[in-house]
């Protein structure tokens, strides 16, 4: 660990990364559509060697009090022993929470769903959208794949029927989830004073400070989460948000 | 009440459309992806490798640990994430189904670990996830005495016998009766056998011979996702 | 009779019939089951005269005695230091077995290998419960400093180093860097510049993804001129 890290840090040196990426630069993304046939609307995003898989499924139930005219989303992620040596079995740690609640929040805040129009009966029915993300291999930077993996997941997905306020599950209408905004993360990292973006497993290891920033259409920011065990000074930040503007402009075309 | 023809208009003894794939897991010791059907499972292998905690060691011979789970949009009405007493089960079992293949004598104290999702369930998901499991335990260069091939059967009580059932059958509403049978295809031994309803003692012989057949088309396509990887690599040393 | 029902060089699955009766014999990675020979991995056909051997092409490193290898020290304790080969089994090494100096009881044992160090050492014991020791003591072994690692296959290691080591040296001379395989599936680079240690690199890569071995060695050193 300690050597791959001073290696990495000696590339960093001269603006060097592992894979010969530039500091800004993000691995190759695929996002297939569809994956899974049994979901509302399913994708796989794979970015670099990072797979992560998200499903959505619909379901009626009885809205909240304090909102009794809106829909809601659950989001939720399991970080498998499939994907990493590194995870174990067991409930959700504090690292899947976090990436389940990063992902949340960005598609909460920027109001990307109308949650009015999940409405069916005020005050008495409303449907539920879960989210349920799976990383199947990690290679660094499941945060990002993640929340492409669920954006790309929810714009897929259509309302199945409903007959007599009871879901017919495996019969799809044509109507689509009330997405009106698109936001997407982008996670910055700190290692040996440069600023990165996209880090694969072996950067991860190596950072100091990580930062991950949802950005709407418009360039506005709607969710941030620093993470790492050092601190960030303002031009960090300020530099952080910029190439995640930038790079979220990129990343917004594959979906 | 005779069944007389399959909703997706397959032969009695027809095997739905199968796909493998190895090495779909980068990470992984060894990875696979089988299909059959609709039905989708994916299985990575981690190990051998070392084990905690330590009174599970076994200081003769390696230990095989298995985990069978469905996520959560897999199935038509959302399953809640996380173990059920169901996939505790099929754990269990699937580890019995693959360990009569397996040779772990070299790897004393160390843990082979076999973690299997299901991404789309439409039936037979135990058997699907056998079939991967087994293309990853070789992938991972596991020694093996032979690859475990699996199909589940459907045993209509006083009609007939059924190959590979899909879920419209499994729900079928005048029973019947769901037999996952797990087979080694060189010796014919079976290593996994469960049945879930009212069958003669002839309607499983049956079926166990039903198995024994297709499990020929099964380790086919196995061992042609093994030689895809694998194929065309020769050695000058 | 015997009949044989595969190829050398041929690439075969667990399980798979090898020949039939008993004028074979079965060797590493197969075995017999009543009249017939059968695969138990994942692996190429070797056939020398009437035996059958299967070369495996995955798996993890199985340690052995006289073995090279490259591993990281994980702990430090009263009596030497232990060292993370890859797979399930640590390495230890011991205060005898750690330098040609003598090294006091009590001495402050991170002054000679501390917790990270990469060292290239040597297995000189593996137990039945594989417990694996190691030593330092010989030539060529040693503390790694600098440079860069990268992880191949166990089983490529062969091919890599080559016929007599004829493969690796053509990557060391071409590439103007030292280069040290690991046994188990680690080899380390070291070069004046990166673009000589990403030339090594490359080339070492280029084996351990290449399915063919045939004009493997060419494939290599058509690809180390042109850089």
């Amino acid at each position: 660990m300690k050597f791959d890290t001073s290696y990495i840090n000696s590339l960093l040196n001269q603006d060097h990364r592992v894979d010969m990426r530039k500091l800004d630069e993000y691995r190759k993304v695929k996002v297939e559509l569809g994956v899974s046939k049994t979901a509302e609307g399913s994708a796989k995003v794979t970015l670099g060697e990072t797979v992560v898989i998200a499903g959505v499924k619909l379901d009626v139930g009885e809205p909240f009090p304090d909102n009794p005219d809106e829909g809601s989303i659950i989001v939720t992620a399991e970080l498998s022993p499939i994907a990493s040596p590194d995870f174990e079995l067991g409930p959700p740690d504090s690292q899947s929470i976090e990436l389940a609640r990063v992902v949340d929040r960005g598609i909460r805040e920027s109001e990307a769903i109308d949650f009015k129009k999940l409405c069916i009966k005020e005050g008495e029915k409303a449907w539920t959208v879960f989210v349920d993300i799976y990383s199947l291999n990690d290679d660094g930077n499941l945060q990002d794949a993640a929340f492409l993996a669920a954006m790309a997941a929810l714009k897929n997905t259509r309302f199945p029927k409903l007959k007599d306020d009871k879901v017919i599950y495996g019969e799809l209408t044509d109507k689509k989830l009330p997405l009106v905004k698109e936001p997407i993360e982008c996670t910055l990292v700190k290692i040996n004073g440069k600023i990165i973006a996209d880090p694969n497993l072996r950067e991860e290891k190596a950072l100091s400070a990580r930062l991950t920033v949802a950005v709407t259409k418009e360039g506005n920011i709607c969710a941030l989460q620093k993470g790492g065990d050092k601190g960030l000074s303002l031009e960090d930040v300020d530099k952080m948000i910029d190439m995640a503007i930038k790079g979220t402009k990129e990343l917004r075309k594959l979906i | 009440m005779v069944y007389s023809k399959r909703s997706d208009g397959r032969k009695f003894d027809e095997l739905r459309e199968m796909e493998a794939k190895v090495g779909v897991i980068k990470s992984a010791d060894g990875s696979a992806m089988f299909r059959m059907g609709k039905t989708i499972a994916i299985a990575a292998v981690r190990g051998p490798r070392n084990l905690h905690p330590r009174f599970m060691q076994n200081p003769e011979k390696g230990i095989l640990r298995c985990n069978y789970d469905l996520m959560s949009f897999s199935v038509t009405e959302r399953k809640r994430p996380g173990p059920s007493r169901r996939s505790q089960e099929v754990s269990l079992v699937t580890e019995k189904a693959l360990l009569p293949a397996l040779n772990l004598d070299e790897f004393p104290n160390a843990v082979v670990d076999v973690f299997i999702q299901i991404t789309q369930a439409d039936a037979g998901t135990r058997c699907a996830g056998i079939n991967a499991a087994s293309l990853a335990l070789a992938d991972a260069g596991i020694i093996m005495s032979d690859l475990v091939c699996a199909v589940a059967l459907g045993i209509l009580h006083g009609d007939k016998v059924i190959v590979d059932i899909n879920k419209e059958e499994e729900d079928y509403k005048d029973g019947i009766a769901d037999t996952p049978i797990a087979i080694m295809p060189h010796s014919g031994k079976i290593t996994l056998l469960q049945m879930d309803g009212e069958a003669s003692k002839e309607e499983i012989k049956q079926a166990l011979e039903k198995a024994k057949e297709t499990c020929k088309k099964i380790r086919d396509v196995q061992v042609k996702a093994l030689k895809e990887k694998y194929g065309g690599m020769k050695n000058e040393v | 009779m015997g009949e044989l029902k595969v190829k050398d060089k041929e690439i075969v699955v667990p399980g798979e019939l090898l020949a039939d009766g008993m004028d074979y014999l079965p060797s590493t990675g197969t075995y017999r089951d009543e009249n017939s020979i059968l695969s138990f991995q994942v692996g190429l056909i070797n056939i020398d005269g009437r035996v059958i051997k299967v070369i495996p092409l995955t798996g993890k490193y199985n340690p052995k005695r006289n073995d090279t290898i490259i591993g990281e020290v994980v702990n430090i304790t009263m009596n030497g230091w232990i060292v993370d080969i890859g797979g399930p089994y640590s390495a230890m090494l011991t205060l005898k077995d750690a330098s040609s100096s003598f090294i006091e009881r009590g001495a402050d044992l991170s002054q000679f290998y501390d917790y990270g160090d990469i060292i290239a050492s040597q297995i000189v014991n593996v137990t039945k419960t594989k417990l694996i020791d190691l030593s330092m003591r010989g030539p060529g072994l040693n503390k790694l400093k600098g440079g860069r690692i990268i992880d191949v296959t166990s089983s490529k290691v062969p091919r890599i180093i080559g016929r007599q080591g004829s493969m690796i040296h053509m990557i060391k001379d071409s590439a103007k860097c030292r280069v040290i395989v690991g046994q188990n599936g680690k080899v380390w680079i070291s070069g004046d510049n990166m673009q000589d240690e990403n030339k090594a690199a490359e080339a070492i890569m280029m084996i351990e993804n290449e399915p063919q071995a045939e004009g493997l060695t060419e494939k290599v050193k058509n690809f180390l001129e042109s850089k």
